[in-house]
């Protein structure tokens, strides 16, 4: 497990949690490293409270459990806070990366996190780029900014590819919009 | 009979229509079909009905095989000017 | 020679993506959880104009099993994907494609069979059809499942083995997990894979009866004839594999040792909970304990003259099946099996059966750390008291969850 960075998206179905989660990998396999992207297996339900994992590391990944002790949370959906215990398990000197309007300093306060917390109003981006409140995109931009998991470019590279047209360019402003307007607890 | 290593591949039968060789007249236990040749119209309705085309059409008239005849006694049944009756076995020709 | 290009892919997609590089003529299939992804992306694929093939949307499993074994018996390539209940239902026709000899290939996506209803990981799919006659590979991560899967209809249609090839993989941890996966050239994979050189196909120009009865008289010749190819398939599958290595640089054996070097304990598992238990073997190695794993690849032919190699000098060792044989003697298939093979050897290990994992219950490191505890007991104590355990289960009896 040493030297595997691991990630837990927290979100609701249909908000783009797994491909959050794939996007990550993605880009970070573009960097060369070995990766694992999977969802909390169950069945698909729009609106219920799900989680995706992902895994990065520079040496082969043998793990296949779920992820219990994640160095990132990353949540898409702040009302999920309310039934999900989020921060379980997330490491002291990891990061807890949400999609709120509260400033980190009150967020780091309500949940009690020891994690460093970075936050980003994701849905006003997204509404206002995106015509819909799909945050997934924009959220990576905040992790990227907080995180430095994966190079910004990368996740550009991967919205290219995976993205078509209109929807990749603007994907990318939500990206670039949402990394420029993180805030970061005593930065 | 063959041994594991002689049998076909998989049990396949390689031989398109080796089925005619077996002798299912060999089955034909009581009674057989014989033709009266004088009554016989050649209508062929015999030919159409017997189930194991045992009928052998000829010039002009009709002929049994008895290789492959099972004595079902159809188309004596079927013939409607009666000159197909069942006979029995035991009856020499 | 160009650096291969690394894609993101699923265990599904792996899988699909090598069945289109292999080019079946016929895919007969019908979706089911968790192996749908399969039969999306290659009904995409049909439907793009990227693969030629006959795509065959099916009524049932039935059915998909007895079209690709109409469509191998006329010389055709053919391929489906099943799971669990969908596998369940093509049991009968199982035992024909095999009996026939035809190379089918079939993905399984492993999953638990009703009831209760799930649709999670274990496997009791492909344990339960384990004596269906097919050959049975069990991979362990998106990279397995495209290797072998190209493997597979190498195997299946090499004239020394013709028989069917399931390709196993586990559900969700390894369908639905997207991993970086080496792809081939679609030349390497023509330069492995030839087209079909069918042995007697249906032709009307020169016709052949397949199926047809077989009296008592001749039933067990052709039952010894298909046992003896079954067996004697682990060499060209050796031979295949070996190739495989040496063309793309892969180093896959039928048995997969880790860290066995001077093991006095060793897990052996199959399928993909193998990765989290290498993972517990190394935390246990750090602090100096004798632990090694063994993966099975090939669970059929079962490998056992190289599992009694690898085997051999080990003082205990822990079968991790994915399934319960209910009422057997052993908890699992996987350890029955494990200890037949050994039962012969002089100085054979202890053997002791851990069904794991059931109905998708996530298994941790953690899990396998208690395992090894008791292994290294039994070890100490030169004895085994109990013959299983379950693993990942609340209640007495069991190692929990």
């Amino acid at each position: 497990m040493r030297g595997i960075v691991e990630v837990r998206f927290h979100g609701r179905g249909g908000q783009g949690v797994v491909t959050a989660s794939r996007l990550l990998a993605e880009a970070a396999l573009l960097e060369g490293k070995k990766v694992q992207s999977f969802p909390a297996f169950g069945a698909e339900r729009e609106g219920a409270p799900i989680k995706a994992f992902t895994r990065i590391s520079e040496a082969p990944i043998y793990i296949r459990s779920q992820i219990y002790t994640p160095n990132i949370v990353v949540v898409l959906d702040p009302t999920v806070i309310r039934s999900e215990r989020v921060t379980e398990g997330l490491k002291d000197d990891g990061w807890l990366i949400v999609n709120t309007i509260k400033d980190p300093e009150v967020l780091k306060e309500e949940l009690d996190a020891k994690a460093k917390i970075a936050t980003v109003n994701a849905t006003s981006i997204a509404l206002e780029l995106l015509g819909a409140p799909r945050v997934n995109t924009p959220i990576l931009g905040t992790l990227v900014k907080s995180t430095r998991l994966v190079k910004l470019d990368s996740v550009i590279s991967i919205i290219k590819s995976t993205f078509k047209g209109k929807v990749a360019d603007m994907n990318i402003k939500a990206v670039e919009r949402a990394y420029q307007e993180t805030k970061i607890k005593g930065v | 009979m063959e041994t594991w290593e002689e049998v076909t591949f998989a049990g396949y039968i390689l031989e398109p229509g080796n089925a005619e060789s077996y002798k299912t007249g060999d089955w034909r236990s009581r009674q057989k079909p014989v033709i009266n040749q004088e009554k016989c119209t050649f209508c062929l309705l015999c030919w159409i009905y017997c189930p194991d085309g045992a009928i052998i059409r000829k010039e002009g008239e009709v002929e049994i095989d008895y290789y492959h005849c099972k004595g079902c006694g159809i188309c004596a049944y079927e013939c409607p000017s009666g000159a197909i009756r069942m006979r029995s076995e035991m009856e020499g020709e | 020679m160009m650096a291969r290009k690394v894609l993101a892919l699923n265990g599904d997609e792996a899988a699909a993506y090598a069945v289109k590089q292999c080019k079946p003529d016929v895919i007969a299939a019908y979706p089911i959880t968790p192996q749908t992804i399969i039969v999306e992306r290659l009904s995409d694929f049909v439907a793009d104009g990227e693969l030629d093939a006959e795509f065959i949307a099916v009524e049932s499993e039935h059915s998909a099993m007895s079209a690709c074994i109409g469509a191998s018996a006329m010389g055709a390539r053919a391929y489906t994907a099943t799971a669990s209940q969908g596998l369940a239902l093509m049991y009968e026709m199982l035992f024909v494609a095999s009996s026939f000899r035809l190379p089918i290939v079939m993905s399984v996506a492993n999953r638990a069979l009703n009831s209760p209803l799930n649709i999670w990981n274990d496997m009791s799919d492909t344990m339960g059809a384990r004596d269906c006659g097919w050959i049975q590979i069990y991979n362990e991560n998106s990279q397995e499942v495209y290797d072998f899967t190209i493997q597979a209809f190498r195997i299946a249609e090499d004239h020394r083995v013709l028989l069917p090839v399931m390709v196993c993989h586990d559900g969700f941890v390894v369908s639905h997990s997207t991993e970086g996966v080496e792809v081939l050239s679609d030349g390497e994979v023509d330069s492995f894979l030839p087209p079909r050189d069918p042995v007697y196909p249906l032709d009307v120009e020169k016709p052949v009866t397949i199926g047809c009865v077989g009296v008592p008289e001749y039933y067990p010749e052709i039952k010894y004839q298909q046992e003896v190819a079954t067996k004697k398939s682990i060499e060209t599958i050796k031979e295949i594999l070996r190739e495989f290595n040496e063309s793309f640089g892969r180093s896959y054996g039928i048995v997969e040792e880790y860290r066995t070097d001077g093991a006095e304990v060793a897990l052996l598992t199959i399928g993909s909970i193998s990765g989290t238990a290498k993972e517990a073997v190394d935390e246990m190695r750090a602090e100096g304990k004798p632990v090694g794993l063994l993966k099975l690849r090939l669970f059929r032919p079962f490998p056992i003259e190289a599992l009694r190699k690898s085997l051999s000098g080990l003082k205990v060792v822990g079968v991790v099946d994915r399934h319960i044989s209910f009422g057997s003697c052993m908890g699992g298939a996987l350890n029955m099996e494990v200890r037949a093979a050994l039962y012969e050897m002089k100085d054979r290990p202890h053997v002791m059966g851990f069904p794991t994992g059931l109905g998708g219950r996530d298994i941790r490191v953690e899990h396998f750390l208690k395992i090894i505890d008791e292994l290294l007991m039994i070890a100490e104590q030169d004895a085994l008291e109990e013959e299983y355990k379950v693993v990942g289960c609340r209640g007495p009896g069991c190692i929990g969850p």
